[in-house]
């Protein structure tokens, strides 16, 4: 049993704990109630501001029309595809550059002008010359999430203590040996931040694409909104959006606990 | 009997943009089997380099060093270099595993060192859950486990606490007496050396000559805590000291 002093602070704790949770919620509730108020008392012209009310109806409206589905899916789909591509390669190319000094010093500058090049800039090109389609879009979002994790697993590599590494020469451990027992599970922490901003990235380039390309998806769903002034669609678009967005997080940080056993 | 480590005119220069530094010069040390051998010198005057070469992971520029046959090496650092993913155990077996020797045998072998100085009770535990002297221990055997006949030990106190300093100090001389290895150690810590070894080498400045070799006898040599109390003490204290030449 804890003395009164330990139990008290636990108690504070927990009351922290609840205060900082019902004003996430109330935060959102009252922002929900607030807009519908100004709606309701045509306070906000809801032709251009939208209001919850009509953002629900339309939810439903898509439901009940059959493609609703399919157009999320399409978005989760291609940041899937992306995403991972997008990882995989870019761990592989890390890791050539990492095993060739050489070929990093050489490949760096380049690196450099890529990853600050705003990479929509891209999008017209791409769809010149892999057509206006899924692959277009998983092309763009794949060149913006490659670039962010070379640079990132990289320099996660850079990071791992030197002595680490000379503890391994020191035991006889080949390159092969160093890199598979040491710099891999070292630069777990970066590949963990590497995942999350990529899973970003990738619905970036994803909607960005949708958004040029303009057949399906959440981003069509949104462009095709603004083009025909129904500002329900777009909210809407934005509102299902968040909610992709926050899953695919979380999905992440759930490897991250999966991965991350020690300390 | 031939000497297990023979070190002939060893020269080191090392090569950057800013210019050349010769690190050592002129090093030569024969090596009894059994016995353990402190390098002091001023900081920066290539102790480490001597050790590096030894070790293979620096190449020398000049000089032979011989070592006798199937006599191995092992190499202990300042810093313990544990991996906060393994446990303990697995920390250990790290270089049996780059070796590819993983037996039953060797595994019995860590565990049976593991236990003979006191941790046990941690072979699953993480290493963020230890001191830092039972840190240094861990690193101390997972140098064991590969059953090196020679030890390095690259100032492998410096990280700790002066008291934990002392106590680890004379653990790892018991393992190393106990486990019968010959051991060259690095350390600025003159009663360090003093007290723990056979031989203490006296380092110039840079680049790293021999100045002196002073063999230890302790009219009641026991452990390093205990040689500390001995009356010769304070004489080659001095008498290092002085060679040590050491300006403020
Ligand atoms: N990799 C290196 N490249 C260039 N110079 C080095 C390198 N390692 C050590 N040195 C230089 O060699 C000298 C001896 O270094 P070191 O052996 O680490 O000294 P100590 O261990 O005695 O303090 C120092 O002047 C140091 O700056
Ligand atoms: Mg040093």
């Amino acid at each position: 049993m804890f003395s009164l002093e330990h139990q008290n602070y636990l108690k504070k704790i927990r009351r922290e704990k609840w205060f900082v949770l019902i004003c996430q919620v109330a935060i959102i509730v009252i922002f929900l109630i607030v807009w519908q108020l100004l709606a309701d008392f045509k306070l906000i012209n809801t032709f251009i501001f939208s209001s919850p009310k009509d953002v629900l109806d339309t939810i439903i409206n898509l439901h009940n029309t059959n493609n609703f589905y399919q157009h999320i899916w399409i978005t989760v789909y291609e940041t899937i595809v992306s995403f991972t591509m997008g990882t995989l390669l870019g761990c592989v190319i890390a890791t050539i550059l990492w095993w060739n000094k050489i070929l990093y010093r050489i490949c760096d500058p380049y690196l450099t002008i890529l990853n600050s090049l705003p990479k929509v800039a891209l999008g017209p090109i791409i769809i010149i010359w892999s057509g206006a389609g899924m692959k277009s879009i998983i092309l763009m979002a794949l060149f913006i999430s490659v670039i962010i994790t070379i640079i990132n697993v990289y320099q996660g590599f850079m990071e791992v203590d030197a002595t680490k590494i000379k503890l391994m020469q020191s035991l006889g451990a080949t390159k092969r040996q160093i890199y598979l027992k040491l710099m891999v599970p070292s630069s777990i922490g970066n590949f963990i931040s590497a995942l999350k901003i990529n899973v970003s990235m990738s619905l970036i380039g994803v909607i960005m694409g949708e958004f040029l390309v303009s057949k399906e998806g959440i981003g069509y769903l949104i462009m095709y909104g603004s083009q025909v002034f129904n500002l329900d669609l777009v909210i809407t678009g934005i509102f299902i959006l968040c909610i992709v967005a926050t899953i695919m997080y979380y999905l992440v940080c759930y490897v991250e606990k999966k991965l991350i056993k020690y300390d | 009997m031939e000497p297990i480590l023979k070190i002939d005119h060893l020269k080191k220069i090392y090569h950057n943009r800013q210019g050349e530094t010769l690190a050592v010069e002129d090093f030569s040390y024969e090596m009894e089997e059994g016995e353990f051998v402190s390098i002091v010198g001023p900081s920066g005057c290539g102790k480490s380099t001597i050790l590096s070469i030894l070790c293979g992971l620096e190449v020398k520029s000049d000089g032979k060093i011989n070592i006798r046959d199937n006599v191995k090496l092992g190499y202990m650092l300042q810093q313990d270099g544990l991996f906060p993913w393994r446990t303990i155990l697995d920390n250990c077996l790290l270089g049996l595993e780059l070796q590819h020797q993983l037996t039953e045998e060797n595994k019995e072998y860590v565990l049976h060192l593991l236990e003979t100085y006191g941790l046990k009770d941690f072979i699953n535990s993480y290493p963020s859950s230890l001191s830092g002297g039972m840190r240094q221990r861990v690193a101390l055997i997972r140098t064991l486990a590969t059953k090196p006949d020679i030890l390095l030990l690259d100032e492998p106190f410096s990280a700790l606490d002066y008291q934990t300093r002392l106590a680890v100090s004379d653990d790892v001389f018991r393992i190393i007496k106990g486990e019968k290895k010959s051991a060259i150690m690095v350390t600025h810590d003159l009663s360090e050396a003093i007290s723990m070894s056979d031989k203490v080498i006296v380092l110039s400045k840079r680049p790293a000559t021999i100045k002196n070799i002073y063999p230890i006898i302790m009219t009641n040599q026991s452990t390093p805590i205990e040689n500390r109390k001995c009356k010769e003490f304070a004489s080659y204290y001095d008498k290092i000291w002085k060679d040590l030449d050491f300006h403020v």
